[in-house]
């Protein structure tokens, strides 16, 4: 394929410094999207996934968050090189996105919709005066399939139903027509069939215009249904890479093994969230050696002692492990 | 909490440690300023007042009224609101309804008005003080215990006791006031320093305590008429109640997060 | 204020049935304050004492008590004394020889503006000072912020009434000590009255600013490029301020009742240092209407406020 890399994080390592120490959210992790391309960033609660969408956004909290190496290129630009408000205000929303997947709580509920979708026309100085502003929120709501969105504009975000809401949010999100979007996974728990519709809207409009999209999820499954690649971090650091007929034909790494099992099959109704043994390493203090080796079945003496490289298993399929090959099928 | 203490102390033994009798006139001894001011004297710390009287004799005096007048009224507003609290949290239904409308009006009129007109009616002594701080306090008692009442009552050992035969009376005593201690105890620390300044405030308008007592809103009210002449005479008092609600409000701050961290709308 | 065509129209009715129990509610609490300061106002003896010199002869006593109906039973002195009040007749200020009704409200204007420049004065301060504390979370603005509540609930109004005067009027000579007329005489009284309750709201718009930071809004406010100033500032600050808004009435109240004392402190013309002056000289008609006027103030207060945050917060309509 043709296609131009959009993003390319590098070697990023972003450190939370708490009271208890350091905690090493983001430890060396490199990836990169494509033009028109959806990666699917998967991993436990803890991983380190919604640390490293926060880094490329440069949206860490200010107290105790900071990137302490490697660097985010965006269209050839190093966002962590950027000053805040350069950030603020040519980068984020303009060019970079990012929409949590919930949204019942994502819109502000003192302020109209139209305010709401209008702010980044605002911020980014794409539309000058009450009515411009009007007239582009109004494109960008019929945009996200909004019915008569020039009477919705005064109404506030509880008298949308939950699937209109999430439209809203997505409206806002790609106002500016962003390069790149980070799609967050809620805190909450949400309807998945919600999710999924939401990602759908952005790939009808990743068609038109080179969107690229990263989706950041704990659920493999929901991945593997809408993504063009999926990367898979473990405790800080990306285990696994490749296409999403590779990973979930030819899986190498056991932990990306481990996921895919605990997806339910055609037909499973019981549906197992982790069914792995153990707990992920303090991140505060890690272990030098492979961080999946204590709930690993291939565990060796090499794998307590050193942190695998990364092997190229085939063009594009990455993983970093001592023993890769396939695993056990479920 | 040393200031507390201190302040405790000073009401306590206080004709013992004040330099000077706090009434003791002394004309020729009038207006002096405090010891750091070019013209101030050792034998009168904080300086003296239009009649020569010491001001950090009568403040130790003051500390008496002031803290006596508001415990007395906090522990019979803690007593009485906290039993028709409870009364009115276990019972629920028309006596619930009818406390709750009697705390409604009580809470309608201000507190200072309320006092002025129980004031106008019985004269201004100190017992009328400690009689408006109940009248004016007691509803928060009341409001506070009748919903932590509420919720005690659903517990399991709540009904078990009255399964078990309890009187209401052991249950209101043995069952249900220990797990309401807490919340009455920070709600009345927290209201030390609220009743000094409400006491300051009456006798400050005459409608307190009354010469020859002392209390600190009474010294701040003669002050105001030379208060071109002497800034100490009106500093010095004034000072002595802010530090004093300051550390009774710091103090109830400490017991209230170290007792109950969540009930943070006291 | 948005126009009220934009509201549903179950807004309407969700709200008349909402705002009639509270306005009965408050009324309930009136009569019972009317009752209150009637009966304990009787408590003092006979009025009798009071209107007449002691060598009136006793046939003119009988003909003033049949007059005031003070033979009857004292439940029906009330009725009597309600229907006359609710005729807007309070009797005669014993010592003006006026009404008093219209003795108070004469001051009332003056009262309600100290009261609200106060409760500006607070509110100019504890917004800019909570929201700061909030945004500078454990900085030095934050634990100054802190200090500076903490003193201001330590301090009686009237002393820092009277220091405000000895510093400004006497120290510096740049404000008049007491009196009315000009917007510099409000200062001193406004900014002593309104002082004690910064502490209270300053902590309020804090921690309602630190769970507005917090949400999922602001952060998609964030991620899609507001500048800190405008989400702190417009976005953030009308979520954080309902809070405030909702228990302003309390402020009002409470200022109303601070007044008693800074008025006097500030030789004011309001309803507080009337009623304290008609304490003094046993003037019972003034201060039972000034009492019981500030009391309606004060039902009515909370009243508006608790109807109003519902346009403030556009949810409330559905969670009533």
């Amino acid at each position: 394929m043709s296609r131009q890399a959009l993003l390319r994080v590098e070697n990023l390592r972003t450190h939370l410094f708490l009271k208890r120490g350091v905690l090493k959210a983001v430890d060396g992790v490199s990836l990169h999207v494509d033009e028109g391309e959806t990666l699917g960033l998967v991993g436990e609660s803890g991983s380190g996934k919604s640390m490293t969408s926060l880094s490329i956004m440069r949206l860490l909290p200010k107290q105790s968050g900071r990137i302490v190496d490697g660097n985010v290129w965006l269209d050839g630009t190093d966002l962590t090189s950027l000053p805040e408000d350069e950030m603020a205000r040519d980068w984020r929303g303009r060019r970079v996105s990012m929409v949590s997947q919930d949204p019942m709580t994502s819109l502000n509920p003192v302020f109209t919709v139209g305010d709401q979708v209008g702010a980044p026309f605002r911020y980014h100085k794409l539309a000058q005066g009450a009515r411009a502003v009007r007239d582009a929120v109004v494109k960008v709501l019929s945009r996200v399939r909004i019915p008569s969105p020039e009477k919705r504009l005064d109404n506030y975000p509880h008298q949308f139903s939950g699937g209109m809401r999430q439209r809203v949010v997505s409206a806002m999100a790609i106002a500016c027509a962003p390069r790149l979007l980070i799609a967050d996974e809620p805190t909450s728990n949400l309807d998945v069939t919600i999710q999924v519709q939401m990602i759908e809207l952005f790939r009808e409009l990743q068609r038109d215009s080179g969107l690229g999209i990263i989706l950041i999820t704990h659920d493999l499954g929901v991945a593997a249904s809408i993504c063009d690649r999926i990367a898979v971090m473990y405790a800080g650091r990306i285990v696994e890479v490749g296409d999403v007929r590779t990973m979930y034909r030819a899986a190498a790494h056991p932990y990306t093994q481990a996921l895919l099992n605990s997806i339910p099959h055609l037909g499973q109704r019981k549906r197992r969230l982790y069914a792995i043994a153990g707990q992920p390493p303090s991140l505060i203090d890690p272990p030098v050696g492979c961080r999946f080796a204590p709930r690993c079945p291939r565990r060796t003496a090499k794998c307590d002692a050193d942190y695998p490289p990364q092997v190229e298993l085939a063009p594009g399929h990455v993983t970093a492990c001592w023993h890769p090959g396939p695993g056990a099928v479920a | 909490m040393v200031i507390l203490a201190l302040v405790v102390i000073a009401a306590a033994f206080g004709e013992n440690v004040a330099p000077h009798d706090p009434n003791g006139l002394n004309l020729a001894a009038a207006f002096r300023p405090p010891v750091w001011e070019p013209k101030g004297e050792w034998a009168y710390l904080l300086g003296t007042d239009n009649l020569g009287r010491d001001i950090l004799s009568r403040i130790i005096a003051g500390a008496r009224v002031s803290l006596v007048s508001a415990l007395y009224a906090i522990v019979f507003a803690g007593a009485i609101g906290g039993l028709i609290g409870m009364i009115s949290g276990y019972f629920g239904g028309v006596v619930d309804a009818i406390i709750m409308r009697l705390v409604d009006i009580q809470m309608s009129i201000p507190a200072l008005a309320l006092a002025l007109v129980i004031a106008a009616v019985f004269g201004a002594d100190f017992d009328t003080v400690v009689i408006v701080i109940i009248v004016t306090y007691w509803t928060w008692y009341a409001r506070i215990v009748r919903g932590e009442i509420l919720s005690l009552k659903e517990r399991d050992y709540v009904a078990l006791a009255k399964v078990a035969g309890c009187g209401t009376a052991t249950i209101f005593f043995r069952h249900l006031l220990p797990n309401i201690m807490n919340t009455l105890l920070v709600l009345a620390t927290l209201q030390v320093g609220q009743v000094i300044i409400f006491e300051a405030s009456l006798s400050f308008l005459g409608l307190g305590i009354q010469a020859p007592d002392v209390s600190w809103g009474l010294m701040l009210s003669d002050a105001r008429n030379y208060i071109t002449n002497a800034w100490w005479a009106i500093t010095m008092p004034g000072i002595a109640i802010m530090i004093t609600c300051l550390s009774a409000n710091m103090i109830g701050d400490w017991l209230r997060d170290t007792f109950d961290p969540k009930r943070r709308q006291l | 204020m948005r126009p009220s065509g934009t509201f549903p129209r179950e807004w309407g009715k969700v709200v008349t049935g909402y705002f009639l129990r509270r306005v009965l509610q408050g009324l309930i609490s009136i009569v019972g304050a009317s009752i209150v300061i009637f009966f304990i106002s009787r408590l003092s003896g006979d009025p009798i004492v009071l209107l007449l010199p002691t060598e009136a002869p006793p046939a003119l006593i009988e003909q003033v008590r049949q007059e005031m109906g003070l033979n009857e039973p004292v439940w029906k002195q009330y009725l009597i004394f309600a229907g006359k009040a609710l005729g807007g007749d309070f009797g005669k200020s014993y010592r003006w020889q006026a009404p008093a009704l219209e003795l108070v409200l004469d001051r009332l204007p003056a009262t309600i503006g100290l009261a609200l420049a106060a409760l500006a004065f607070s509110i100019l301060l504890a917004v800019p000072f909570g929201v700061l504390s909030a945004v500078y979370r454990g900085s030095l603005i934050d634990t100054l912020g802190k200090g500076f509540a903490m003193l201001g609930q330590a301090m009686p109004n009237f002393w820092v009434g009277l220091l405000l005067v000895l510093i400004f009027a006497i120290h510096l000579d740049v404000l008049p000590a007491y009196g009315t007329g000009s917007a510099a005489h409000v200062l001193m009284p406004a900014i002593a009255l309104g002082w004690y309750p910064v502490a209270a709201q300053t902590r309020i718009v804090r921690s309602a600013m630190l769970d507005v930071l917090d949400s999922d809004y602001i952060r998609m406010g964030r991620a899609v490029g507001a500048s800190e100033r405008v989400l702190v500032w417009k976005y953030a600050l009308r979520n954080a301020a309902i809070p405030l808004v909702t228990i302003l009435g309390v402020y009002f109240a409470a200022m109303l009742g601070g007044a008693f004392v800074v008025e006097t402190v500030f030789a004011w013309p309001g309803v507080g240092r009337t009623v304290v002056e008609a304490v003094f000289s046993r003037d019972f008609p003034v201060v039972q209407v000034g009492v019981l006027l500030t009391s309606i103030l004060f039902v009515t207060s909370n009243l508006l406020v608790d109807l109003s945050y519902g346009f403030i917060d556009p949810r409330i309509r559905y969670d009533r």
